[in-house]
Formats: structure tokens, C-alpha cells, sequence
């Protein structure tokens, strides 16, 4: 079995939702956290 | 059929074309949802005004009792992960991640029930006792699965996953704070609705999760890799049984090293912010405290991708030692610091902690993998966490008691740390003669034949079922 999203399998439209299911929120978490961790520095 | 049988491991085997790199975000989905255990602390300081609103009551609980919440959460999840990590492996990821779904919001949901009724009790039970299964059966549920799927790169597939954990958080204390403002009135703090709120989303996260995972079909290898034909120096290509690797040296020099490490690590996150102000009086204030604490978890949650992977490049043995010399180089330049006052230097050692602290949990797994085979990992890893718990009571206390004692004796707060830190520096002097002394594990541990595994089975099955069941 090959690892890609050939014959019926994996679409790369799945393949984006899925990564932007949990990546939008963790990046979203990851830039508040980011401001917050800036005011060490002022 | 019964009304379950998707969760069934069967159901969940991949078809031809599945991509593996559904996976990561599969598990991701569980590991940001119980993430948010990093985060409950937003929630102590508005429990202790359930009752007075805009300042604590009598009545109302107290920080040192809400702190029990998180702690018996942790503990819980460290014993679930081991008593239920057989139960996981053999049940298949889905069930797994929808029991821990189902765990995680119901945890919520009695929280809630209990900060309505303003009963604490029902508060641990909720959250510490019941969601506290969540976390750990959440925790070990897509860890075998995915070194399944990336046999090339275990390290990196299960540090992308345990980084979830570590960010969680990030997701969490935004969510909940907004949520609060949300419900709070004048007469309401609006924890408890925000409890339900947050069980509802994260159910449905964990749910989607459950359904995205698929295990590989049996024999399938990724395009264009080459299973090693012979176990190499550190790599086995047999399987353990659970109940052997507990018995083999090789579990227990991993299990006192991982909770050095995580030791090290979990003694200062806890304390971060008090530490930085006390040791840079005037230097570091409280707001640059809570953004030094931020840039921690930041580092916490980066260090488990970026270690793990490197674990796939440099070994995981060498990662580790790399762990116990940089951590006592670290903690030994945390004093200096202090008393050249620099606080660059002093944060820097903090974040490469931090980042280690992380690496740790993420990189284990792939070291199971290494030492007992794929087959067993997930329970084998469940019995491991066990060390995280012992971790959670050492590392605090070794920060808190040693601090408390020597400001009592008269040490000036700013090298209250000190001991500690050379205690920690010599933790690590430990965790290094432990590393060093693991060897592959003896052959006579190693499954031979398909019989041997249904043997062991259904040895140790007849007892272990209605714990594991």
C-alpha cells in the first residue's frame, strides 16, 4: 500500500481540513501566547 | 452487531490510499483537547468567589483545596494510562479516543454539576476522578498507532502528537477566560456554564478525532521504506509482552529517567513566575513574570516536536544523555546567574529546561518502541506514565519545601533556589548512570511466535480482565 492520496483514498481537500481542524486554533492559541510572552521583554 | 461496533478495531483498519498524515491531526485533536488540563489554573481564582462574587466568602473554597483538582487529575491519569493501556492497545485507538472523549466531557459536566451544588468533593470526583481517565487513556490512545503508521520517524509522529498536550493550554486559558466574561453577572462567577460549554466543544473535537484515526492494514510499510531485517544495537524488531517489559531493567532505568526528567521540569513550571521575581527582585516584575511563564510553555510545547524528531536522527539514548548533561549543565548555571544578575542568561536556562522537560514525554514513546517493539507500546507506555505522577509529587516539593525551609532559616530569597537547583543538577547525574546502563533487552522477553502472544493473552488476560475491561 502506497503512502499518498492516489486511487479512492486520502483527498487533499480531507487532508487540509484536517490539519486546519487543529492547527487554526493551536496557532490562534500559540500568537496569544506569543503577546503575552512579549511583555517579558519590555 | 452491537451499537458500538465502529469503535471496533476492525472498522477502523485503513483502505488502500488512506494517508497517513490523517493521523497526526487525528491524534492532535485528543492531545489539544486534554491539553487544557495545563490550564485549569484560570479557574481557581474565580472558584474561590463562587459564593461572595467579588471576593471570597467564608464558605467559599480556598486555592490550597482547589489545587487538589489538578493534582488528583494528574495522578488519575498516570494510573488510568497503566491500568487501562492494555485495554487501549487491544481495543484499538477509536474506542479508546471516544472512551476518552466521553470521560473528558462527563468530567466536565459533574465538575460543573459540583460548582453549581458548591460541593468540592463532587468537583474531584468530576474533574480529578473521572476526567482524570480521560486524560490518560486520551493520552496513550493514538501513540502506538501512530509509530504504526511512521515506523521511519516514530519519534517525530509521536512528538507531534504529545506537543498537543503541551499546547492545550494555549487554546484552553483564552477559551476559558472568554467564556467566563461570557457568563458572569453581577450575582455569577459563571464557571460552571462555562464548564459545560467547554465539555460540549471538547467532546466534539475528541469525537472527530476518533473517526479521522484508522490503524494501517496488516503488512502495509510506507512507500519506499525498508523494515530493518536485524535488530540493531538499540532497535529491536521483536515485541514484548506488557506484563515482561515490567519485568525487564530496561523499563525501570527508562522509568527513573523519565521522571528525573520530568521532575526537573515540573518543580519549576509550577513556581516560574514566584522564582524569576524573587530571584531578580525589581529586575523581573509581575507582568514579565507571566510573560516568561508564557515563553515556557511555548518552549514546552516546541520542545517535544523538535527533541523527538531529533531522537530520529541522533538515537533515543543519545537524546536522553543529551537531556541529562545540558540539564545539569542548566541547572548548575541557574544559581550563577542569579548572582551576576543576568537575566537573559537566567531565562535562557529556564527555556532550554523547559524545552527538555517536553522532550522528554515526546520522545519516550519512540525509546519504548525501540527497546520493546511496536506491538505493546501503548500499554507498555501506559505503565511508564506512572513515573509522571511520582513527578508531580517530587518535583513541587523538592522547589516548595526546600525554598520555604531555607527562607525560614534566613537564606535572602533571591538564593533560596540555590540548593535546589544543585539537587536537581545532581538528579540528572543519576538520570545520566541510568541511561548509560541500558542494554537491549534479553531475548528470553522477546515474543517468538503468533501462539506465544495468544498464550500470554489469555495468561494474564483471565486475571487482568475486570481491571482492564
Amino acid at each position: 500500500m502506497a503512502d499518498s492520496n492516489q486511487h479512492t483514498g486520502t483527498t487533499a481537500l480531507q487532508l487540509t481540513l484536517a490539519w486546519a481542524f487543529v492547527g487554526i486554533p493551536l496557532t490562534l492559541g500559540v500568537i496569544q501566547t506569543l503577546i503575552n510572552a512579549m511583555k517579558l521583554f519590555q | 452487531m452491537s451499537l458500538f461496533s465502529f469503535l471496533d478495531r476492525s472498522r477502523t483498519i485503513a483502505k488502500p490510499g488512506f494517508s497517513r498524515w490523517m493521523v497526526p491531526p487525528a491524534a492532535l485533536c485528543i492531545h489539544l483537547c486534554i491539553g487544557q488540563a495545563y490550564a485549569f489554573s484560570v479557574f481557581n481564582l474565580p472558584m474561590t468567589k463562587l459564593v461572595g462574587i467579588t471576593q471570597s466568602a467564608p464558605d467559599d473554597w480556598n486555592l490550597p483545596e482547589l489545587g487538589w483538582i489538578f493534582s488528583i487529575g494528574i495522578f488519575v491519569l498516570g494510573f488510568s494510562a497503566a491500568i487501562f493501556g492494555r485495554w487501549v492497545e487491544e481495543g484499538g485507538p477509536r474506542r479508546a479516543m471516544f472512551t476518552a472523549a466521553l470521560c473528558w466531557a462527563v468530567g466536565f459536566l459533574i465538575a460543573a454539576f459540583g460548582v453549581y451544588i458548591h460541593n468540592l468533593w463532587v468537583v474531584y470526583f468530576g474533574y480529578g476522578l473521572v476526567g482524570g481517565c480521560g486524560l490518560g487513556i486520551g493520552y496513550i490512545s493514538p501513540v502506538s498507532t501512530l509509530i504504526k503508521w511512521f515506523p521511519d520517524r516514530p519519534g517525530m509522529a509521536t512528538g507531534m502528537a504529545i506537543m498537543g498536550f503541551g499546547g492545550g493550554a494555549f487554546i484552553a486559558s483564552p477559551l476559558s477566560v472568554w467564556l467566563m466574561s461570557k457568563f458572569s453577572t453581577p450575582t455569577h462567577v459563571g464557571v460552571a456554564e462555562t464548564f459545560i460549554v467547554m465539555g460540549a466543544i471538547y467532546f466534539v473535537f475528541m469525537i472527530v478525532g476518533a473517526f479521522i484515526v484508522r490503524v494501517p492494514a496488516p503488512g502495509w510499510k510506507p512507500e519506499g521504506y525498508t523494515p530493518p531485517l536485524r535488530a540493531s544495537k538499540l532497535i529491536t524488531t521483536s515485541d514484548v509482552f506488557v506484563y515482561d517489559a515490567l519485568k525487564t531493567p530496561q523499563f525501570w532505568f527508562i522509568w527513573v529517567v523519565l521522571c528525573i526528567n520530568v521532575t526537573a521540569g515540573i518543580g519549576v513550571i509550577g513556581q516560574a513566575s514566584a522564582m524569576s521575581q524573587e530571584m531578580f527582585p525589581g529586575k523581573i516584575t509581575a507582568v514579565a513574570a507571566a510573560g516568561f511563564v508564557g515563553l515556557m510553555s511555548l518552549f514546552n510545547m516546541a520542545g517535544r516536536f523538535f527533541w523527538a524528531s531529533t531522537s530520529d536522527y541522533i538515537g533515543r539514548k543519545n537524546t536522553y544523555f543529551v537531556f541529562m548533561v545540558l540539564g545539569f549543565i542548566m541547572y548548575c548555571t541557574v544559581p550563577y546567574t542569579g548572582s551576576i544578575a543576568s537575566v537573559v542568561a537566567f531565562v535562557c536556562c529556564f527555556l532550554v529546561i523547559i524545552s527538555m522537560y517536553g522532550g522528554g514525554f515526546a520522545t519516550v514513546p519512540a525509546y519504548l518502541r525501540d527497546m520493546f517493539g511496536t506491538r505493546y507500546v501503548g500499554a507498555i507506555h501506559g505503565w511508564l506514565i506512572t513515573a509522571w505522577s511520582m513527578a508531580g509529587i517530587f518535583g513541587p516539593v523538592l522547589v516548595n519545601y526546600i525554598r520555604e525551609y531555607n527562607v525560614t532559616h534566613g537564606v535572602p530569597k533571591a538564593q533560596a533556589y540555590n540548593v535546589t537547583m544543585y539537587i536537581m543538577a545532581g538528579l540528572f547525574v543519576i538520570g545520566f548512570i541510568c541511561n548509560a546502563l541500558i542494554k537491549a533487552v534479553n531475548e528470553r522477553y522477546h515474543m517468538r511466535t503468533d501462539s506465544d502472544v495468544e498464550r500470554a493473552q489469555m495468561q494474564v488476560g483471565a486475571a487482568a480482565k475486570p481491571a482492564g475491561a
